[in-house]
C-alpha cells in the first residue's frame, strides 16, 4: 500500500526523478564497475602464468620483465646470449626450461619465438596447461601457433599463410613477407595474454631476421625440404621450471650474481603481487571516488525529496486527516528514496552488463585485460546492499522533516 | 441510562507555544449523536484549530476531550491516529484528496488506514448518492472539476461510516449553486449515515441547513485576536 502510495507519487513528479535516477544510475554504474574491474583484473593478472619457476631476462627491473615476457607489454630492449641461456639450461636443478624471444607482429598481436618445450610446460591459472582446439605444435622452423583470439580474430585455420611484421603495433612498413609462416596449431582460449599470441620457432624468428639473401637461401632450403642450419642468436627470456620449488632462490641468486652477463631471475608470483600493488593503489583511489560519486548522487536523492516537502503540504494533511500517524509518512519517504536507489541500481546493473559484454573484447584486445562480463557475484551484491543502506542513512534527512511536518501540519493547512 | 455523547469538552485549554496572542479556553461543551451543528465565527477566531482538537491532530494543553465515550486526549499518538481513522471523518477548504492517486485509490487509501473493508459495490452507491458518475473512479483527483473533488472528499470521509463528520469551510472555493448542491447532499448524507456533524464557516448564509448554530465566540472563554 505504502509501496504504491510512494511509486505514484514518485511518478507524480517525474521530471525530478528521472533526472535523480539518471545520477543514481551513474553513480552506481560507475561504483559495480570500478569493483568488477578491480576484481577481474586482479584476478586476470594472478591467471596469466602458473607453474613456471623463475623468469630469467636481462638486468632489468622485476616488473619490467614480468612485463615483456608475460604481458608482452613494452619492449625487450636487452637481450640475454644463447651461451648464457645453455649454461642455465644446463644446471642440474633446472627440469625445463623454455626460451622467447619477442620484437615481431602480426596484426597488432605480439609475435614470440620459443621452443616445443613452451607448450608442455607454460601454465596459467590453476596450473591448466595449454591445449590445442585444432592441429599441435610446430615441427619445421615456419610453423606457427596462433592463440584462440587471434584465430577468431583473423578467422584462420591450421595450414593458412601468415606474414610477420617488424615491431610492434597495428601499422609496420617492414613486412616479412618472404618467410613461407603458416598456421600448424590453434590454442584452445585461455583468458591470457596467450590467445593474442603468435607463436612461432626460435630459429623461425632468427631466420627472418637475417639479411635477404640469406633468408632467401633458408627459405629455398626449407622448400626443398633440406635440413637448415641457422645460427642461435640471442634470445629476451627463459621460463624456468626447477626440480624443487625450494631451488628458485637459489638459481635466483646464482642468475643475479652471473659473472658473465647481468641477467635478473624473478619469481613470477612476487614480481605478479608488485605490479599489482602498483595497479591496485590507483584502483583502490579510483574505488574510494566511485564511493563519493555514489554518496553525491545519493545526497542528491535526498535534497529532491527535501525539496518536495513544501509542495506536500496538502498530501500529507490528507493522509493525517484520513489516519496516517507521522511514522506512516516518514516511512513513505523512505520508500521513495529506496525505490528511486533500488531502481537505480537495478538499471545501473543492467548498463554494466551491457557495456561490458561491448567492450570486453576491446579490453582484451588493447589492454591484455580480460574481463568476465558477468557481473552477477557476491561483491555486486554487496555493492548493491551498501547503496541501499547508504540511501535508507541519507533518506533519514527527508524523512525526519516529513516527519515533522506531518506531525504539525494541521487538518486544513 | 442517559446516551453517551459524541463530543464532551471539559475544561479544554490549548495555546500555540506558549503564545498568549491566541488562547482556546472551552469549559464545557457537549454535542450529542446524530446532531449537526453550524460553528460560526469571525476570521482568526480560533474555528480549525478547535477541529484539530477534536481530530486529535492537536493535543489540548490542559482538560479532556471525550469523544463517542473514549478519553480521546489521553490516546497515545498512534491510538489517537487509529482512532481518527475509524471514527472520524473530515472535509475540508480544498485539496482533500491525494492529487496523483486515481478517486477510486483515494477512497480505498482511507479503508486502508481504518482497516475497515468495504465493497466496491457500497463505494459505486456512495459516489452515486453524491451524483458522480461511476466513471469519473479511474481519473486522477487532479483532473476532477474543485466542486466534483469536494464531492469524493464527502464520500471519502463518509466511507468508514464515521460516527463524527468535522468539515472545515468546505465550499469557500465553490459558486453559488454548487455551494447549494453540496450542502443538500452533505446535510442528507449526514443525516442517512446518523453521523454527528460539526460544520464551520464563516458564511452565515449556510445556517439555514443547521438546527444548531454555535458562535465560536461564545462558545470560547479564552483570548482571540481582533474579533470584532
Ligand atoms: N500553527 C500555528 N501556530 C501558531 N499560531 C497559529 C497556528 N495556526 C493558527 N494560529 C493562530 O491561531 C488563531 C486561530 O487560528 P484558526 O486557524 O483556528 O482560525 P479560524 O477561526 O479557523 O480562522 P479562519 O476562519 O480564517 O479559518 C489565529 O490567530 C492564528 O493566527
Ligand atoms: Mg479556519
Amino acid at each position: 500500500m505504502l509501496v504504491k502510495l510512494a511509486f505514484e507519487s514518485l511518478k507524480s513528479r517525474s521530471s525530478s526523478v528521472i533526472l535523480t535516477l539518471l545520477s543514481i544510475i551513474i553513480s552506481v554504474a560507475l561504483l559495480i564497475t570500478v569493483e568488477h574491474v578491480r576484481l577481474e583484473a586482479k584476478n586476470s593478472f594472478n591467471r596469466t602464468i602458473s607453474g613456471v619457476d623463475l623468469i630469467v631476462g636481462a638486468r632489468t627491473g622485476q616488473i619490467n620483465v614480468l612485463l615483456y615476457s608475460v604481458f608482452r607489454v613494452g619492449s625487450a630492449s636487452n637481450v640475454m646470449s644463447w651461451e648464457s641461456y645453455q649454461e642455465l639450461k644446463s644446471n642440474p636443478m633446472v627440469a625445463w626450461s623454455a626460451p622467447i624471444s619477442l620484437g615481431d607482429s602480426h596484426h597488432g598481436h605480439s609475435v614470440i619465438g620459443t621452443t616445443k618445450d613452451y607448450f608442455e610446460h607454460y601454465k596459467y591459472g590453476n596450473k591448466q596447461p595449454l591445449t590445442f582446439s585444432s592441429g599441435d605444435v610446430f615441427n619445421d622452423i615456419f610453423g606457427a601457433v596462433v592463440g584462440a583470439d587471434v584465430a577468431a580474430e583473423n578467422n584462420y585455420k591450421v595450414g593458412d599463410k601468415i606474414v610477420l611484421s617488424h615491431g610492434t603495433g597495428h601499422v609496420s612498413f617492414s613486412h616479412h613477407d618472404q618467410a613461407p609462416f603458416h598456421v600448424t596449431g590453434i590454442l584452445k582460449s585461455t583468458g591470457t595474454p596467450v590467445d593474442q599470441t603468435i607463436h612461432v620457432s626460435l630459429q623461425g624468428l632468427n631466420a627472418v631476421h637475417l639479411s635477404k639473401t640469406a633468408l632467401s637461401k633458408v627459405v629455398e632450403a626449407y622448400n626443398n625440404k633440406q635440413h637448415v642450419d641457422l645460427p642461435e642468436s640471442g634470445i629476451n627470456a627463459v621460463f624456468l621450471g626447477l626440480s624443487s620449488p625450494i631451488a628458485s632462490l637459489q638459481i635466483q641468486r646464482k642468475v643475479n650474481t652471473y659473472e658473465k652477463e647481468a641477467l635478473s631471475a624473478i619469481i613470477p608470483g612476487v614480481a605478479l603481487n608488485e605490479l599489482w600493488q602498483l595497479i591496485g593503489m590507483v584502483e583502490n583511489l579510483l574505488l574510494v571516488i566511485a564511493f563519493m560519486i555514489l554518496i553525491a548522487s545519493i545526497l542528491g536523492l535526498s535534497t529532491m525529496l527535501l525539496a518536495s516537502m513544501r509542495e506536500r503540504h496538502h498530501e500529507f494533511a490528507v493522509l493525517r486527516a484520513i489516519g496516517a500517524g507521522p511514522l506512516v509518512i516518514f516511512g513513505m519517504i523512505q520508500i521513495e528514496a529506496l525505490l528511486l536507489a533500488f531502481t537505480g541500481a537495478v538499471l545501473a546493473l543492467l548498463v554494466v552488463w551491457l557495456g561490458l559484454h561491448l567492450s570486453s573484447s576491446y579490453l582484451s584486445e588493447h589492454f591484455g585485460l580480460f574481463i568476465d562480463t558477468n557481473i552477477f557475484h557476491a561483491n555486486t551484491f554487496i555493492l548493491f546492499a551498501i547503496v541501499m543502506l547508504v540511501t535508507c542513512f541519507i533518506a533519514f534527512i527527508p524523512a525526519i522533516s516529513a516527519y515533522r511536518t506531518a506531525l504539525h501540519t494541521g487538518l486544513s493547512k | 441510562m442517559p446516551p453517551v455523547p459524541a463530543v464532551q469538552v471539559t475544561d479544554l485549554c490549548y495555546t500555540y507555544s506558549q503564545s498568549a496572542q491566541f488562547v482556546i479556553d472551552i469549559k464545557d461543551w457537549t454535542l450529542n449523536k446524530g446532531e449537526g451543528i453550524f460553528l460560526y465565527g469571525p476570521s482568526g477566531c480560533g474555528k480549525s484549530t478547535l477541529l484539530n482538537l477534536l481530530a486529535g491532530v492537536l493535543k489540548p494543553t490542559a482538560g479532556e476531550i471525550r469523544l463517542l465515550g473514549e478519553d480521546f486526549s489521553k490516546l497515545k499518538n498512534r491510538q489517537r491516529d487509529k482512532f481518527r481513522a475509524q471514527h472520524i471523518g473530515v472535509v475540508f477548504q480544498q485539496f482533500n484528496l491525494i492529487h496523483y492517486l486515481s478517486v477510486l485509490d483515494n477512497l480505498l487509501l482511507a479503508t486502508k488506514f481504518s482497516g475497515t473493508r468495504v465493497n466496491k459495490d457500497e463505494i459505486s452507491h456512495l459516489v452515486t448518492e453524491l451524483q458522480l458518475s461511476v466513471d469519473i473512479f479511474n481519473r486522477k483527483a487532479s483532473q476532477l472539476s474543485v466542486g466534483q473533488q469536494q464531492r469524493v472528499a464527502i464520500a471519502r470521509a463518509l466511507i468508514n461510516k464515521p460516527e463524527l463528520l468535522i468539515v472545515d469551510e468546505p465550499t469557500s472555493a465553490l459558486d453559488e449553486d454548487a455551494r447549494d448542491s453540496f450542502m443538500q447532499l452533505l446535510v442528507s448524507l449526514t443525516q442517512t449515515f446518523g453521523c454527528t456533524l460539526i460544520f464551520v464557516s464563516h458564511d452565515k448564509t449556510l445556517a439555514k441547513y443547521f438546527h444548531t448554530r454555535v458562535n465560536f465566540t461564545e462558545l470560547n472563554q479564552g483570548v482571540m485576536p481582533n474579533v470584532s
